[in-house]
């Protein structure tokens, strides 16, 4: 079963008109339109503008501040891994080159089957636990060589 | 009669396998027809002994752990539903040590009552603060704050009493509270740990504010990178407001109340109040410069009381048992308890509620029990990003918001990261520049650009090209970006790049080591 949803205009008119009484609505819609699409498609920049009264210029500027935001889906799922100062502590960025290597990607893309998307993120909130991940919204703290292989063995299976 | 267990749900128990372990407890108990009850609870803290499994004994919880899936069928063997011994018992779990010695006010409840039910919130104690703010009404309410001596524990150490008392005096209209849960420092958990661990306890800190200061509604901007937490608050909210704790009169008085979750969106600058401000109301989350305060011209222009988790989480216990009370607790003007957290390459990695006063090296070396990987501390940055690299020689320093800027440092959330010995100072201010450029809102250029210019500087400095002017460029940019941003992003980002040159220049390529005074 595919994750996401292909792209359509109704469903995401749908979502908005959903959010739009809603004071400050434009990140739940974004939220929303990301969980259901993979990613916040183009298309649907001006569908929001206009129910928000905002310009689409205003609007592409908020999407593309947050890191959160992406341009196209990820892979089938999504591989975190921390690269803020605790996890650093806890020999965090061999870790990352060693994710890099083995899934053949930097940090931010997808592998060739697009089976996993790697990224960094600065901070789960898992400090006392260092090195961090999360796999989709599952959280993996103490982590080590041998666990990040397991981890990223799943994540592609 | 059914023995009762208790397993956390806190994500640092599930990052290590806790669910695995509730869940073969499930299972076995069912192989073996056993009368177990599994209380799934948030966590006491103590990190390094999770997956920690608590039997309830007449005594006292009695507990295990580090649990694995694999040690469950063992355990229940050799009787652990009795509280009898085996290798990973750790007695009264309230007895250990690192439980004991500390002074728990705000994480009072949090690894002891469920999460998820209100009942068991109200049956230990829990919206006895609000019934004391109605009871004694609104100005009374915010005098017990301000006099309680309470300054925001997000990191800037603002007296919480007088935002309060600000947004108060504005003339009756739409006004909010807003709790700012995005808790983005390396280091620091706490906000994280009692919305997961106790969540009616910041539903109520922020139900108490609305009645203090007249607002009708409320939001808790949390973080996206805490999905547990946005699940918890949202279970918690649902919960209160069909308990008639939230929405029309809450608690059967006159107050009206109510709130929501908001997600933000992956932008560490949000934790910043104006930036946090401008994202709920669905912008880019850009810095505004003050004035006008967020107490006067705050969400959608309206006066807006916007304070941090652990703030509005303390002010049940301040209304309970009185002002007087929480000042007793610290040193200075640092007044009550601050939850420390203890990160990064250290063996006992957790939560520690004590009051202000106590020293980085008792935190570090005696309730940190030192670095895991068992070498010797090299440097401690406290205070997340933002905050200064502390030398073993500056260990002294007590954990005070006016010790800590005479240091030249700053406690900020109450986070501590360790480094052991093989820690590149160099590597670390490079970070720091470069984390500043990455989340950067880019309003204000010395933010923006110094932070660029600042990572381009330490690799000049490290390569020794033309080492002595680039210190001295660096320098002068620090300089200009502590005075000359907008907000702490760009203005502390200076704190750990200066604090690592200054105690640490042999990793920047100084010839010698520093002399050090009085030795």
């Amino acid at each position: 079963m595919p994750r996401y949803e292909p792209w359509n205009a109704d469903r995401a008119g749908e979502i908005i008109a959903r959010h739009r009484h809603e004071e400050g609505a434009a990140l739940p819609i974004l939220h929303e339109l990301q969980a259901t699409f993979g990613c916040v498609p183009e298309a649907a920049i001006p569908l929001m503008a206009e129910v928000l009264n905002l310009s689409r210029a205003e609007l592409h500027g908020t999407v593309t501040f947050y890191h959160d935001f992406r341009k196209e889906p990820p892979g089938r799922r999504v591989l975190k891994l921390c690269r803020a100062e605790s996890c650093q502590a806890m020999g965090s960025d061999a870790l990352a080159a060693r994710a890099e290597q083995k899934l053949g990607v930097e940090m931010g893309g997808t592998n060739t089957d697009r089976s996993v998307t790697l990224e960094a993120v600065y901070c789960l909130g898992l400090c006392h636990s260092s090195p961090a991940a999360m796999l989709d919204k599952h959280v993996y703290g103490m982590l080590d060589q041998d666990k990040l292989d397991r981890l990223i063995d799943e994540a592609q299976r | 009669m059914s023995v009762r267990i208790y397993i956390s749900r806190d994500s640092g128990a599930l990052c290590v396998g806790a669910q695995e372990v509730a869940m073969q407890f499930f299972k076995l108990a069912e192989q073996k027809g056993l009368d177990i009850e599994i209380v799934r609870t948030g966590s006491r803290g103590m990190y390094w002994l999770e997956p920690l499994v608590e039997v309830a004994r007449p005594e006292g919880r009695v507990g295990y752990g580090p649990v694995k899936p694999s040690d469950v069928e063992e355990l229940i063997g050799a009787g652990m539903l009795d509280g009898k011994a085996h290798r990973l018992s750790l007695g009264l779990v309230e007895e250990i040590p690192f439980f004991k010695s500390q002074t728990r006010l705000t994480f009072k409840h949090c690894g002891i009552v469920d999460p998820r039910s209100l009942e068991d919130y109200k049956a230990h104690g829990g919206y006895k603060g609000l019934a004391k703010a109605i009871e004694i009404g609104p100005e009374a309410t915010v005098e017990e704050v301000v006099n309680s001596g309470l300054r925001g524990r997000g990191g800037a150490g603002f007296p919480t009493g007088f935002k309060w008392r600000t947004v108060a005096a504005t003339p009756p209209q739409q006004k909010y509270i807003v709790c700012n849960a995005d808790e983005g420092d390396s280091g620091t958990f706490a906000d994280r740990m009692i919305m997961e661990g106790d969540p009616f306890v910041l539903i109520e800190g922020m139900t108490i504010a609305g009645i203090a200061v007249g607002a009708s509604y409320g939001y808790v901007y949390i973080r996206s990178e805490y999905p547990d937490a946005v699940e918890a608050m949202e279970i918690a909210v649902r919960a209160a407001r069909a308990g008639g704790m939230l929405g029309k009169n809450i608690a059967g008085s006159k107050y009206d109340y109510d709130m929501e979750v908001r997600m933000g969106a992956g932008a560490y600058v949000c934790g910043e109040e104006t930036s946090l401000l401008e994202s709920l109301e669905g912008k880019r989350g850009e810095v505004r410069a003050k004035p006008p305060l967020p107490a006067h011209v705050g969400l959608f222009g309206k006066p807006t009381v916007i304070n941090n988790v652990l703030s509005l989480a303390s002010v049940p216990i301040i209304m309970i048992d009185g002002a007087e009370f929480y000042k007793n607790f610290g040193m200075g003007r640092s007044r009550g308890t601050m939850p420390i957290q203890l990160a990064g390459n250290i063996k006992h990695g957790g939560l520690y509620e004590t009051a202000f006063g106590i020293t980085l090296r008792a935190l570090v070396d005696e309730v940190g029990g030192g670095t895991r990987t068992g070498r010797p501390v090299r440097a401690v940055q406290v205070g997340g990003p933002l905050g200064a690299y502390f030398p073993r020689e500056l260990f002294d320093t007590p954990f005070d918001y006016e010790a800590f800027t005479a240091a030249d440092g700053l406690i900020g959330h109450g986070g501590i990261v360790v480094f052991d010995d093989t820690v590149d100072m160099a590597k670390q201010a490079r970070f720091a520049m470069e984390f500043c450029a990455i989340e950067s809102c880019g309003k204000c250029t010395p933010c923006r650009i110094g932070s660029t210019r600042g990572v381009e500087l330490v690799d000049k400095i490290v390569a020794g090209e033309n080492r002595e002017a680039n210190l001295v460029v660096l320098e002068d940019l620090c300089h200009t970006m502590k005075l000359g941003s907008l907000c702490a992003l760009g203005g502390f980002t200076p704190y750990p790049v200066m604090s690592a040159l200054t105690h640490f220049p042999e990793d920047f390529g100084a010839k010698k080591k520093r002399l050090e005074a009085a030795e």
